[in-house]
Parts: structure tokens; C-alpha cells; sequence
């Protein structure tokens, strides 16, 4: 069971998350310029590394945000956590 | 009478006498025995038969690697199937049996087995279960009567299990030398540390030696540890506790084995408890277990590892035999020949393999008197339910290994014990779990850990470690990296003295030749347990299996309750000398947690019957328990399905509740809906991206139906949302969603608009909703003191307000879920007992009638409404719903894009129809699939399928709800449900909408 850290609460144990997949995925500014295959990449397509990958995770049975995980998906090891975006908390 | 027991010596207990029983007959033991060396003490060696051939066989070791001495203990509800003597602590009145042998293990029916055991080669499972399919049945019958494993209890398991949580500094697996010394090292710094070990003493090794440490008896040495460790707070020792599993992050789990060994319990305290420890440190001590040495008929009772006959001799004060033979490739054997000369046992010879013999132990045993035969080999056993004598021939390895040995050098000495080694195997099941490496040891002769992944280190025999000084210095150093790595103060704690032996080095033997190849020689067992012997593995290799993981599955070995813990390396090595290739490149199969066979109650814990998941309850759940209604699960929540009268079925009470909600009035407990309170100075910014309808455009006190879409364009939720101020809204999602809607908006508030300066509030539980349906609802509202206007014109459809009823503050909304005039109140949790109890006592005088999620249903299919999750499954659009006016064209929302997607526009997408059955009387499941021919041949093409079905109380006739094949243009034509039966009734398109399609019973 993973050790994840929340940047908000802590170190807490894998079962207090849920998960968010691959993250960086921009929502494109207007959709509605892409064609079908752009729009098909913006929504299906990750990239699945063997080794490192920045991921989301919702503290989900805790403080309910969610932030960013770097992990590596061979040994699972977690280089660490972040939060979103810039700046300061709302 | 214990015939074998010692006068004197070892760790039991002579003065407390313990009754037990064995397959039926009475014995007694000691207290400190297991039931293995209670057994072996009353001389009965044969335990149980094999699991395929029915062979007989005895103890061979003394833990948790025992592959023969599984027993069922007990009966009843409590019975544990698959028990390993060896591990089973003897208590009073202990009632064990055999697994296998009908009639009797002494006179075993299946052993005929043995006779055509040709037929039962490696495989032969496989094998009959392909072809013919006819004899499978005469074998099955066979098989299955006469093998299989322990009987699994029929009633629930009236023992009581706990899971707790720990974390820990320093956690160490195993209390032999090497743990003791860790743990010592580390508990002077004030490190927090857990030592676990599955045995009922700590002390591993030592307390079946006679070494010495500073000077005193080992046993005294791990006395004065284990009391040196008690002062320490920080240190929790774990006796009967095995570490199981080693997972991610250095999160570990051991099993406690709380109150077996107090004997038949009243079930009144924590038999097994899981510990879930996450450590900052693992320290790896688990030993490491000794090798059978493969000859033929290597498996007959008597035969035992000779590790263990130390142990009963020294630790249980039981000699096993009273003429021994002991076989071995390397030193440590020789101890047993010393232990066993001392406990009065006639030593008949020490049969070593090697040319060179042993270092100072061959000295010591000879100088006993003892004969050792270097040089030489046991190639065969002879005997019948005990071993009677050994065969012993010359040996050498020149090269390679003989194919045969000649007949004539054969010489037979008679014995009843035969003490094996063939050298010994770290046990690094845990290290391996870890993610951790392990490499062959060309200079030990087995696999050692190499290189971790997580924070844990291995010391002592389970790191290759055979001595006991080096045993002792790798526990000490890794005890204290541990602390260091910790941070904490390192403890000048010195290495204990012992007194170091020469040895010469261990001559690896995996197979012992025979006189004749080994498909025509007696069986040269690898794994006892799984009767897989040299033979299988050649077979497999001639058939061509190169893979040890497939041999694994090919041959069984490796399988069953002791994992192949004894029988592996052998099977390995020997698959190697097959397949011509070092053993290095055929590695081994994976190590898998549990480590050992773990309880089902272990694994559940507490979380069994009513705490098996939560059970939510709504504000008003006791008056609907008082009323009789018979409950459903929605989720976690508990809701009431229907409320029969007197002993009406489901089908008459929903008919009673629907008609009388179309004609006066219903009531339903709807608080499970999801709540969300959404505020902020963007909040409509927000909500126009998630909703596909104009948000913007929605006047304050007004409702609408509003739907989410996922950014594929497919309907996620849906629900009604109001908007309650400039900056205010509420929304509601299914009962279902309520959670996964919340975490879906924070997950676009936070990680792509942040910008947006919204707020979220789950506000599920503070509010109860109380539905009211049907022509009277807006009388009885007004009847319990309403404080404000009902009437359409000041409370149109689709709009909301705060009131007062019966004195108690609630927001009303005009919206329906059922086609008629209807009102949701939301009233504070607190209240919604009193207000409901108002609103029946009132409703006498209108015929009021509680309903439940079976009426509310028929209630809304009636009224073509759709349930997301019902009738949609994450792949239907809002087109496909008939919704296209909700989508609002002049902006962008969440899935929008997806809704101009080619699959999006297919012409033959399922969409949402009504049917009614041609006869008017045939009620479809729910789920049938629809067929356009009745006439096509198998595989038939289906065109949809039936996702909402019931018998309209109010239409007087069957509907449903389907997505069929380009439904939105087939209103008036015919398919057909096609039924289990083979039946297909053919069924009429229509609206989805049966009753009210214009709506004016709601807006009235
Ligand atoms: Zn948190």
C-alpha cells in the first residue's frame, strides 16, 4: 500500500486517496477549433510510461483536494508531491 | 506412554501432562509441545497420505516448511482445516485428524493409486482434462473422493479478529540470532521498535542448539535478550506472530496468533489479529530452512530433515528414533549425530557425500564412536509405513553426476530414523515480496538476496549467513544502520562472543543417483506435498517445458500449503540439470504474499456481518422501520422499497401506493438525493461549463433539470438545480453520484479553473427532502400551517422558496419526479421526523400514502423520466436521450466537443424508446435484449436492449424503457424481446413518455 503525501495534510496511507490519472492534460482553450483527431488526443490518449509519471490524486477520505504525484510506475517508488498550480491557496 | 520422550531436557514442561487426540486415539504430550513433537513423542510417525499417490507420510520438519503433517483441528463451526503440526501448539483436549486416508491413514483405499501411479505422471491433469472428455469422469470421481485438501467449516466462524495499525521505526522479522541482536542494537537508542516471530518463544535456532554465546548457554543468552528487551517501552515483541507480507512503502503485515494455543476458547477474546505496520526500517531475520536430500523413496516416514530432528531432540526433549542414520553434503548435519548420541540414540553411521568429510565436527562425532562413511550416498529406502533400513552405495562426482550407480556396491544398514541434509535456503520470501533481487550463490549454493528497492535489510541465515558469529555481527550491524538511518544515537553495544568451528564447504547433491534411470527406479521425491518427484521434472522437459514457472504448473510443484518450501531449490536445480543450463538462468518461480497459509478471519478483521460496509440511515428511517416497509439497498443508504399492508407482495403494495400518489396523494423519503450548495461570485461562470444548459439565463428562485456530460459527451449525472441568489445555487445529483459529482466538480475547480473563486459544500446530510406527490399535495401542505402562497401564480412549476410548516423552517421546490403536482421540502435533519409525522397525521384526511423506490420508479417510467445509471451506462448522449434542447448552443460545457464526434452521429446509436407488448400482458426483465428477426439463425443480431420494465398500475398494462438502434426514429414500428426461454415477444416502439405527455398534472 502506497504512502502518499498530501502537500495539505501529510503522509497518509493509499487507501485515503482516490486516483485521477495522467496529469498535465490541458483542457484546450476552445474545443471547438479541434478536429476530431485533436479533440480524440486531448481525451484518450496518455502516455503510460514505464518509469517516471506526474499523476493526480484526491485526497478524497481527507481534506478532498486534489494535487499532483510523481511517481514511478515500475517501482512505485514517489519522488514527491505537488500542488496544482502557482501561487498561493485560495 | 511418551515412549520417545527424553527424561530430561528441552523446553517442555514434564509436570503439566496435556490429554490430546490424533485420528481418535488418546495420547498425551507436555505442555510446550507442538502437536508434531507430541506425536513424535508417542511414536507415530505416520501422519496423513500424499495428495495424489496416497503414499504415507510422516513429520519431516519442525515449522512452518512442514509439507506432510497437515491435520484438520477440531470440528464444528471453529474447525480450521490445512493446520500444520508443526505449528500447532498442543493444548488440552486437542482433537486433531488427518486430512487424507479413507478408511484409515493405516490402511489407505487410494493408495491403489500407487499401482497404476505411471498414470498420474506430471501433467496428468492437464492431460485428462483435454481429451477424451469421457474418462475425466471416472478420474474426477476417483480423485476428488479420495484427495483434496481440509474441510472448510459450513457455519460462520464464531471467532472474534482485529486489524490494528502501528508504524514503527525498526521493524525485524524473525527473533532467532540475528533479530535478537538487531533488536538489541536498536532499542537503546529509544528507536520503536517491533520484533515479530511466528514461533510461540522467540530464539529461533538457538533453542534447538547447544551453542554457547558470552560463555553461558545460548538459551540463557536469549533469556536475558528477551528481558533486556522487555525494560525498553519502545520495543513491542510479537511471539506467534508471522510477517506475511511485505507490500509497498515498507508497509508490512503480521498475523497474531492470539489465543490458538490456549486451547478450545469460549470465543470471547481476539483469536487472530492483523498487524498493519508501515516501517521506517525492515530488518529481514527470517533463517533460512534446510534442503531434503533426493533419493528414492526419500519420503517415508522416518525420513526427517536433520535440523529438525535437533530440534525435537533439544527443543522438546523427543528422540525420534532410536536407530539413526544420518545423511548429509555438508557440516551441520553432524550436529544431529552429536545431539542425537547424547540424547542415548544409537548413531548407525553418518553417510556424507562428499570425499573430503567434514571439518571438526567429523572429528567430534567420530571420536563418539560414530562410523562416517565419506564418499558414500542413501540411494534407497526400504520399509513399509516406517522406514526399516537405508541403502547405501559409493559415490563420487567426476564431472557430472552418475547416471547410475552399480547394484552391486549397494550395502543396507537398518534404522528407523534416517536425518537428512542437503545444505540449506535463505528464506527470502520477504526480501523478494520487497521488489528485491535474489541471485544464485555459486560459492553457497543457494539463492541470497542482492539488492533491495525498499528500506530493508537481511541478516543471518536468511542472508547466507550459516554461523552462528556471523549471524550474530550481521544482526548487530544492521540493527544499528537502522538506527542510524533513523537518526538517532547508534548504542556501543559489542558483538557477543562464540566459539568459531572449521567447515569444509558444502558439495552440492540435488539428486541422488539410483541404480536405474528415474522413470524406472522407486519415486525421488521433490515435493512432498504435491508428490512431484525427479521423474515428473524430466518428463516435463522431454515434453518440452523450458520455463520453471510453467514447469511449476506442469509438475505442481512448488504448490499447496508449504509453497514448495522445501522442494523448490531441488526442483529448480534439477530442472536445470535437465535443460542442460547453470541454475542461475532458471531462477525461480515468484514469491507471493502470504508467506504462509493466512486466515480469511485475519484478512476480514472486524469488518464482518453489520461492519462488513457502513449503513447509511435517513432522518426519518425509524418511522418507516415502525411502518413494516420492506428496505433496499442504494448505495451505502438503506432505503424503504415499498410499504406493504398487512401481507401484500411487491407487486400489490406498488400498485396501491402508485394509484392512490395519481389520485390524492403520495410521500416519499427522498433525503439519499445528493446535495451540493454551491456559492461564490463565479459561481454561474462555473456552472455554465459543467451544465449544458443557459445557467446565466436562470432567474433567482428557479429550478431547472439540468445534466452533466463527461468530457466524452456521455450523460454523467443529472438532477434538478436552483438558483437561490445571484451568487447561490443548489444542486442535486442521483443518490448514487452524490460523492463522485462532488469530487468531479472539486477536480475541474482545482486543477483547471482555479481561477474561478467558488465554493463547494456537501450539504447531503443536513438537509432531509420529503417529497409530497399527487392532485391534494398543495392541501396538504396548506393544512400544516403553511406560511406562504402555494398557488401556481405565486409559486409557479419549477421554482422555489423558503416557507415555514408546522412552524418549522423549510425551502420548498415545485418539481416532480412523478408527473403529478408535487413539492420537495428540504427541512434540517433535526426536523425532518417531526415534519413528516405532521404531514401523515394531516394527510389522514387526504388519503395519504407513503411510498417507496419500487413505486417512485414505476411513478417516473410512467412519466418517461430517465435514471442515470438505469437506463444509461456511460455510453448515451443527451441525443440519444431525446435531450438535444438542453444542449445550449451559444457556449462551450464540459463534453461538448465530444457530441460532434463521428461515433457521436452514428445513425444506428441506441436511443431511448418506449415499448408496450403487442399482448398487453407480458412483463419483459429488465435487461432482455431486443431482436429485429425472429427467424435469424444463431448468433442473432440484437438491436438494443430493455433497461426499464414494469406493470403500469396506471395505464392497466406493461410498459418499458429501452435504448434500441435508431430509436429517436422508430415510433409505431416492432422488435422483439427475446427471452431466455427462447421465447421473442414481439413489443410495439413507442414515446418514452406513457402517461401526461403534454404535462399539465405537474404544472397544474
Ligand atoms: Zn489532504
Amino acid at each position: 500500500m502506497l504512502l502518499i503525501e498530501c502537500p495539505w495534510c501529510g503522509q497518509r496511507a493509499e487507501t485515503e486517496f482516490s486516483y485521477g490519472g495522467e496529469a498535465g492534460i490541458t483542457r484546450p482553450i476552445d474545443p471547438s477549433a479541434l478536429d476530431d483527431a485533436e479533440w480524440a488526443d486531448y481525451l484518450y490518449m496518455r502516455n503510460n510510461p514505464c518509469g517516471s509519471i506526474k499523476e493526480l490524486w484526491n485526497h478524497s477520505q481527507g481534506c478532498r483536494r486534489w494535487f499532483g504525484v510523481e511517481r514511478d510506475t515500475v517501482s512505485y517508488k514517489i519522488a514527491g508531491s505537488f500542488k496544482l498550480y502557482a501561487g498561493e491557496e485560495k | 506412554m511418551q515412549k520417545n520422550r527424553l527424561q530430561s531436557g528441552g523446553r517442555i514442561d514434564r509436570t503439566q501432562v496435556l490429554n490430546f487426540r490424533f485420528n481418535g486415539r488418546a495420547y498425551q504430550g507436555c505442555a510446550g509441545d507442538t502437536l508434531a513433537s507430541a506425536l513424535l513423542a508417542n511414536g507415530v510417525y505416520l501422519i496423513g497420505r500424499s495428495f495424489k499417490l496416497h503414499r504415507p507420510r510422516g513429520i519431516v520438519g519442525s515449522g512452518a516448511e512442514e509439507p506432510n503433517a497437515i491435520v484438520q483441528i477440531g470440528s464444528g463451526a471453529a474447525t480450521l482445516p490445512n493446520q500444520c503440526a508443526t505449528q500447532v501448539l498442543l493444548y488440552e483436549g486437542l482433537d486433531a485428524n488427518s486430512l487424507r486416508g479413507w478408511p484409515s491413514v493405516q490402511f489407505d483405499v487410494g493408495s491403489i493409486t500407487n499401482w497404476f501411479s505411471r498414470f498420474l505422471a506430471a501433467g496428468f491433469y492437464y492431460k485428462t482434462f483435454m481429451a477424451p472428455r469421457k474418462l475425466w469422469s471416472f478420474y474426477e470421481k476417483l480423485i476428488r473422493d479420495s484427495a483434496g485438501w481440509g474441510h472448510a467449516p459450513t457455519k460462520a466462524d464464531p471467532d472474534f479478529y482485529e486489524h490494528r495499525n502501528a508504524h514503527c521505526d525498526v521493524l525485524i522479522a524473525g527473533a532467532g540470532p540475528a533479530g535478537l541482536m538487531a533488536a538489541l542494537a536498536a532499542a537503546n537508542s529509544g528507536a520503536r521498535v517491533i520484533i515479530a516471530d511466528e514461533q510461540s518463544e522467540f530464539g529461533g535456532r538457538l533453542l534447538s542448539q547447544t551453542d554457547e554465546i558470552d560463555s553461558m548457554a545460548a538459551t540463557d543468552w536469549v533469556a536475558q535478550a528477551i528481558n533486556t528487551l522487555a525494560q525498553h517501552e519502545n520495543v513491542r515483541m510479537l511471539p506467534r506472530s508471522t510477517v506475511f507480507g511485505y507490500f509497498d512503502h515498507n508497509f508490512v503485515t503480521i498475523a497474531e496468533h492470539c489465543t490458538d494455543h490456549l486451547g478450545a476458547h469460549k470465543h470471547t477474546t481476539v483469536r487472530e489479529r492483523l498487524w498493519r505496520v508501515r516501517a521506517r526500517q525492515v530488518i529481514l531475520a527470517q533463517g533460512a530452512f534446510e534442503r531434503p536430500l533426493v533419493f528414492c523413496n526419500n519420503d517415508r516416514p522416518g525420513v526427517m530433515l536433520a535440523s529438525a530432528v535437533s530440534t525435537y531432540v533439544n527443543r522438546y526433549g523427543v528422540c525420534p528414533g532410536r536407530e539413526v542414520v544420518v545423511f548429509a553434503n555438508n557440516d551441520s548435519a553432524y550436529r544431529c549425530a552429536l545431539d542425537l548420541d547424547a540424547a542415548g540414540a544409537s548413531v548407525k553411521a553418518v553417510i556424507d557425500s562428499r570425499a573430503t568429510g567434514a571439518g571438526d565436527l567429523q572429528q567430534e562425532v567420530e571420536a563418539l564412536g560414530i562410523t562416517v562413511m565419506t564418499g558414500h550416498v542413501v540411494t534407497n529406502t526400504l520399509g513399509s509405513q516406517q522406514i526399516r533400513a537405508v541403502q547405501i552405495a559409493k559415490f563420487s562426482i567426476e564431472g557430472t553426476v552418475p547416471a547410475t550407480l552399480p547394484a552391486q556396491d549397494l550395502v543396507t544398514i537398518q534404522c528407523d530414523l534416517l536425518a537428512m541434509s542437503g545444505g540449506w535456503s535463505p528464506a527470502v520470501h520477504l526480501h523478494s515480496q520487497s521488489g528485491g533481487r535474489i541471485t544464485w550463490s555459486e560459492e553457497l549454493h543457494c539463492f541470497v538476496p542482492d539488492g533491495t528497492t525498499q528500506n530493508c535489510v537481511s541478516a543471518g541465515a536468511g542472508n547466507g549467513a550459516w554461523e552462528l558469529h556471523d549471524c550474530l555481527r550481521q544482526g548487530l550491524e544492521a540493527g544499528k544502520a537502522a538506527i542510524e538511518y533513523c537518526g538517532l544515537e547508534i548504542s556501543d553495544l559489542a558483538e557477543p562472543k562464540t566459539e568459531g568451528i572449521e567447515t569444509n564447504s558444502l558439495q552440492p547433491l540435488w539428486r541422488v543417483p539410483a541404480v536405474k534411470a528415474p522413470d524406472r527406479c522407486p519415486k525421488q521425491f521433490l515435493d512432498f506435498q504435491n508428490d512431484t518427484s525427479v521423474a515428473d521434472v524430466r518428463l516435463a522437459v522431454r515434453e518440452g517445458y523450458r520455463n520453471v514457472e510453467h514447469v511449476k504448473r506442469y509438475t505442481a510443484l512448488g504448490f499447496g500449503t508449504d509453497q514448495g518450501k522445501l522442494g523448490n531449490i531441488n526442483g529448480m536445480a534439477v530442472l536445470a540439470e535437465y535443460l542442460g543450463e547453470p541454475i542461475a538462468n532458471v531462477g525461480t518461480t515468484t514469491f507471493r504474499p502470504a508467506y504462509t497459509p493466512t486466515s480469511f478471519g485475519t484478512c476480514a478483521g472486524e469488518t464482518v456481518g453489520q461492519l462488513f460496509d457502513p449503513v447509511r440511515k435517513t432522518a426519518i428511517h425509524e418511522w418507516h422501520e415502525a411502518a413494516g416497509a420492506k428496505f433496499e439497498t442504494v448505495g451505502q443508504w438503506l432505503r424503504p422499497w415499498y410499504f406493504p399492508d398487512g401481507d401484500e407482495d411487491l407487486d400489490a403494495a406498488v400498485k396501491r401506493e402508485c394509484l392512490a400518489t395519481r389520485r390524492s396523494v403520495g410521500i416519499m423519503d427522498a433525503s439519499t438525493l445528493g446535495k451540493i450548495d454551491v456559492q461564490g461570485p463565479d459561481a454561474v461562470k462555473f456552472l455554465e461549463r459543467i451544465y449544458t444548459h443557459d445557467v446565466g439565463k436562470m432567474k433567482v428562485g428557479r429550478c431547472a433539470y439540468g445534466i452533466m456530460l463527461g468530457e466524452d459527451g456521455m450523460l454523467k449525472d443529472d438532477g434538478v438545480m436552483a438558483r437561490l441568489g445571484e451568487q447561490h445555487f443548489y444542486l442535486t445529483t442521483t443518490t448514487g453520484g452524490a460523492a463522485s459529482v462532488m469530487s468531479w466538480l472539486e477536480l475541474w475547480l482545482q486543477t483547471e479553473w482555479p481561477d474561478l473563486d467558488v465554493y463547494l459544500t456537501s450539504v447531503t446530510d443536513h438537509y432531509s427532502t420529503i417529497s409530497v406527490a399527487g392532485p391534494t399535495s398543495r392541501q396538504l401542505l396548506q393544512a400544516i400551517d403553511c406560511d406562504t402562497s402555494l398557488d401556481a401564480a405565486d409559486f409557479p412549476f419549477m421554482s422555489t422558496q423558503t416557507a415555514t410548516l408546522c412552524n418549522l423552517p423549510v425551502r420548498l421546490f415545485r418539481v416532480s419526479f412523478s408527473g403529478e403536482l408535487a413539492f420537495e421540502i428540504n427541512v434540517a435533519s433535526d426536523h425532518a421526523l417531526t415534519l413528516w409525522c405532521a404531514l401523515m397525521d394531516a394527510g389522514k384526511n387526504f388519503d395519504i400514502t407513503p411510498y417507496g423506490t419500487e413505486s417512485m420508479h414505476v411513478l417516473r417510467a410512467e412519466k418517461g423520466f430517465v435514471i442515470v445509471g438505469q437506463d444509461t451506462d456511460g455510453s448515451v448522449t443527451p441525443t440519444d436521450l431525446h435531450m438535444s434542447w438542453m444542449l445550449a448552443s451559444d457556449k462551450d460545457f464540459l463534453g461538448k466537443r465530444s457530441l460532434r464526434r463521428p461515433d457521436a452521429l452514428r445513425a444506428d446509436r441506441k436511443q431511448w424508446v418506449g415499448l408496450i407488448p403487442a399482448d398487453k400482458t407480458t412483463v419483459i426483465a429488465e435487461g432482455t435484449q431486443l431482436i429485429e428477426d425472429t427467424a435469424a439463425r444463431a448468433p442473432v443480431p440484437m438491436c438494443g436492449h430493455i433497461s426499464s420494465s414494469y406493470d403500469s398500475p396506471t395505464l392497466g398494462h406493461p410498459i418499458a424503457l429501452a435504448l434500441l438502434k435508431g430509436g429517436l426514429e422508430r415510433a409505431g414500428e416492432k422488435v422483439y424481446a427475446s427471452l431466455a426461454n427462447g421465447k421473442a415477444v414481439p413489443m410495439t416502439v413507442t414515446s418514452p413518455v406513457f402517461y401526461d405527455p403534454q404535462g399539465e398534472r405537474q404544472r397544474d
